[in-house]
């Protein structure tokens, strides 16, 4: 069924998935929002280490760059704004978890099944390129034009309309 | 090597569902959301070097769903803080006046 050979690639991707695994776990399980956020920094960070791990290098620090130092900041600057002197713990509901649980076990289930009946063809695995980074401003500026100027105008949208909203009531 | 990426993705969707089902307080379901767009990402990326037509397409993708995300949760972080200011609270058990 696990036909892997134990080779580096392996050895690495078990650790960078270790790391994921106990960040996402830690938090959906912690107490405090703030730990959460850090946990989550965390998994952040594995995941740049497996996308370095294929052979993705320029997505990797495009991940480190946003989601470990961005999202996490904005999320702690929410909290922050928020709740930062609500300490009182949640009022369990065990019937609400168990469902939630129970939906997420199934839909694993079904993907984990899925990946494992599909036969994926061997193709030839990519070879790094040369630079990851000036193919992939290349393939922005030729094939992919007129979507990264669509996504320019949305982040420029998004962000003036956050600054509006966040604004509104503080006069 | 794809299958055990895959299987990881599916881990980190499934954590983040179950996340954002659960948890009461609203930052943390937005994150809980980033997790399974990070999983998705992890997706598009593995298959850009082992899928059946290995190519830069799926990094590039990738970069888009990270742009995307962003977006989204500095938009949904606004409604977060405008939503406090209204109501006192980010507790998403209070927000239930469209249910009753």
């Amino acid at each position: 069924m696990f036909n892997i050979d134990f080779n580096g690639e392996f050895a690495t991707f078990f650790i960078f998935s270790a790391i994921m695994i106990i960040g996402a776990v830690l938090m959906v399980s912690l107490q405090k929002v703030v730990h959460m956020v850090i946990s989550m920094a965390g998994v952040f960070l594995g995941l740049a280490g497996m996308f370095v791990l294929l052979d993705a290098e320029f997505v990797a620090f495009v991940q480190v760059l946003i989601y470990a130092g961005a999202v996490s900041i904005l999320m702690i600057f929410g909290i922050m704004m928020t709740n930062h002197q609500a300490a009182k713990a949640d009022p369990v509901k065990p019937l609400h978890e168990t469902l939630a649980a129970v939906a997420a076990l199934c839909l694993f289930g079904m993907l984990f099944y899925a990946i494992r009946t599909t036969d994926f063809p061997d193709a030839q695995p990519m070879k790094a390129v040369e630079d990851n980074t000036s193919s992939i401003g290349e393939l922005l500026y030729t094939g992919y034009v007129v979507p990264f100027e669509l996504l320019s105008v949305l982040l420029t949208v998004a962000f003036i309309g956050a600054i509006a909203i966040a604004k509104k009531g503080a006069d | 090597m794809l299958p055990s990426y895959l299987t990881m993705a599916a881990i980190l969707f499934c954590i983040g569902l179950y996340g954002a089902l659960v948890k009461r307080n609203a930052v943390i379901v937005l994150l809980s959301i980033e997790l399974m767009l990070n999983a998705v990402n992890l997706n598009l990326v593995a298959f850009s070097k082992y899928g059946v037509v290995p190519s830069l397409t799926g990094q590039v993708f990738a970069l888009f769903t990270i742009t995307v995300a962003a977006a989204e949760a500095a938009v949904g972080v606004a409604v977060l803080i405008a939503l406090f200011r209204a109501r006192g609270t980010v507790n998403l058990d209070e927000f239930d006046e469209m249910r009753r």
